[in-house]
């Protein structure tokens, strides 16, 4: 390989050439390879949601949506986690969402391009901590002296997605073109009218679907909960002061149990996670779709 | 700001109201400069406080934790190298295989696939990055496991049997099923960055390659990889520092031994996958302090490797851009 990417040696090609034959062979070889790689990724999907349907989708029922958890052996539901689910991702995205969409608003409205380029590291490496240590830092920070809350589940799942809401709607601020703000600003609106009213606006599609992909995301973490909203009783319950039960780390206690009914539990409620998460990327997919055309259509 | 020192013949009783107008641009942009701050401090605080829960256990059991192989709450002698070796070996099982395949994938749909095709299978691969980590787990633990050990294991042992990393006897939880399963969560991020890379890879460079003759894989091997190399090194860490990172689905697959295996078939135990499995006796930080002190070490670990990963990123960008 030459030093400099690109440059090729015509000498290179002519001697090359000879070995026309071997050259064909090379680069059927790769396009046969590459080919069977993406198909094995998606063979992987495809095993993996066949599995959860065959596993799971028996097991459902109008009272597995409606029961609490059992606590033997009997049959029951996962209404208990569901609840508690919904209720920690709620308050997440309530304390996520305003703090991320604000810092990008810093970022590309405020900031010079140097502070901008360092925030956006800060996020990146924020969003690379693990998910246990955050579940760690929480417990050290609120869980010991107080006990395990739903709000403080919340609180590390909101940790999680504030790196992830933040770069995306950072990512669309930036494609808002730069004629509405002048066209906003010589109207002589402020500055924050501006930004409040004319840009989020024209970006709201990006920034919807940075908010469904994160809470997709944090919905199917454990180990952020496991420290913090874990130790809870099988009953449906609205007291966030609590630890409340979840659809993943219920799924993550069944599935290390040597029990088959609590094995099929975890099943059946994968199937309802993950059918929740596929339903919020293909919700994703649409908003990006509505904010292309309309930035294009701009 | 211009708006605001514009001014047209100007009545005293709009003075008021252009001082709000000001009042609510500096306020709007106070709560923003402080969200921005509070990012940062954020991250700095998790790094602080997470040391700080450590520092009776970083004090009591010095560095030598880090290398001690011992896991034993009877005689109270703890160390951390039995989880360091799971994680790293876990984590470069999954970097080995992933990376080729990632790196396939991402040609594949950039330069390969008919655009039909393309769309299709990205959704796909993005998908199976949407699959939370404790089903995969779940998937990986009573499906997957049970299938490593009846078949990929006894047919490793048959080929590569002399090697002592595939002796002894198969079994559905423990090191290769953990880093199969750590595969499986990686491809679709590295391969999702890598795809970004060669989209961007000017189309004047490979075409002129083309035109002088070499063949598409020629073209791609000897233009766009060296071109994307930094990037792909890039996403390639970026996929180690999650791989790194992942508690639940190894922990649900690696079998939670404490011990260093010297069979990839035997089980053993992570960093992460240690921390979570101790959230039940995490009552009072005494007794959490050494796990404490895992969390501390996972959490460099990561860092060190999304940093640099960062780093690479910032500096291919600014050359790239430089072009």
């Amino acid at each position: 390989m030459s030093s400099v990417p690109g440059a090729v040696e015509p000498y290179d090609i002519t001697v090359r050439s000879n070995g026309l034959r071997r050259r064909r062979i090379v680069e059927r070889v790769f396009g046969v390879a590459s080919l069977l790689a993406a198909l094995l990724a998606c063979a992987i999907l495809a095993v993996v949601l066949g599995t959860l349907v065959y596993k799971g989708f028996s097991q459902l029922s109008l009272d597995f949506f409606t029961k609490p958890r059992p606590l033997f052996g009997e049959k029951g539901g996962v209404a208990d986690a569901l609840v508690g689910s919904v209720i920690i991702v709620g308050i997440a995205m309530l304390m996520a969402i305003p703090v991320a969409v604000l810092v990008a608003i810093y970022m590309s409205e405020y900031a010079g391009p140097k502070v901008s380029r360092s925030l956006r590291v800060v996020l990146d490496v924020l969003n690379g901590v693990p998910a246990i240590v955050v579940g760690v830092f929480v417990f050290g920070l609120l869980v010991v002296g107080n006990g395990q809350s739903a709000i403080f589940g919340a609180f590390a799942l909101a940790i999680l997605m504030l790196p992830m809401v933040a770069r995306a709607t950072q990512e669309i601020l930036q494609v808002v073109p730069q004629s509405l703000r002048h066209a906003s600003l010589a109207l002589g609106v402020t500055k924050w009218r501006t930004t409040w009213n004319i840009i989020l606006p024209s970006a709201i599609g990006g920034i919807l679907t940075g908010v469904v992909i994160s809470v997709a995301r944090v919905a199917g973490e454990t180990a952020p909960l496991l420290f913090t909203s874990s130790i809870a009783a099988n009953a449906v319950s609205f007291d966030i002061h609590q630890a409340l039960p979840t659809l993943p780390v219920t799924i993550y206690i069944d599935s290390e149990s040597p029990d088959p009914g609590e094995q099929a539990a975890a099943w059946a409620a994968a199937l309802v996670l993950i059918a929740f998460v596929l339903v919020m990327n293909i919700l994703a997919k649409v908003f990006a779709g509505r904010k292309r055309r309309q930035l294009e259509g701009s | 700001m211009t708006s605001t020192t514009f001014e047209p013949a100007a009545a005293p009783d709009t003075d008021l109201r252009r001082r709000s107008i000001r009042l609510g641009d500096i306020l709007f942009k106070g709560i923003a400069v402080i969200s921005a701050l509070a990012a940062t401090v954020l991250l700095g605080l998790i790094a602080w406080k997470v040391f700080d829960l450590a520092w009776p256990a970083i004090q009591h059991f010095g560095l030598s934790f880090i290398w001690t192989e011992a896991w034993d709450p009877v005689t109270q002698n703890f160390g951390a190298l039995i989880f360091i070796y799971g994680t790293v070996v876990t984590s470069l099982i999954a970097l080995a295989i992933a990376t080729p395949l990632s790196i396939a994938i991402a040609l594949f749909l950039t330069e390969i696939a008919p655009r039909r095709l393309a769309a299709p299978i990205a959704t796909m691969v993005e998908l199976l990055a949407a699959i939370p980590s404790v089903v995969l787990g779940l998937w990986g633990i009573l499906v997957f496991g049970p299938w490593v050990r009846d078949h990929l294991e006894p047919w490793l042992q048959d080929v590569l049997g002399f090697l002592p990393i595939f002796s002894g006897s198969p079994s559905q939880a423990g090191i290769l099923p953990a880093g199969l399963v750590l595969t499986i969560m990686i491809i679709p991020i590295t391969s999702a960055i890598c795809r970004e890379l060669f989209i961007r890879v000017p189309k004047d460079l490979t075409n002129g390659a083309l035109a002088l003759g070499s063949t598409r894989w020629e073209s791609i091997r000897g233009v766009m990889l060296a071109y994307a190399a930094p990037g792909i090194i890039a996403a390639v860490l970026l996929g180690l520092g999650r791989a790194f990172g992942e508690a639940i689905a190894v922990n649900q697959t690696i079998g939670n031994h404490n011990a260093i295996p010297t069979s990839w078939f035997e089980p053993g135990d992570s960093l992460g996958s240690k921390i979570a499995s101790e959230y039940v006796g995490a009552s009072s930080l005494e007794q959490a302090s050494s796990i404490l002190y895992l969390a501390a070490i996972l959490m460099v670990i990561s860092l060190v490797t999304n940093v640099v990963a960062q780093f690479i990123v910032v500096r291919f960008e600014r050359a790239r851009s430089g072009v």
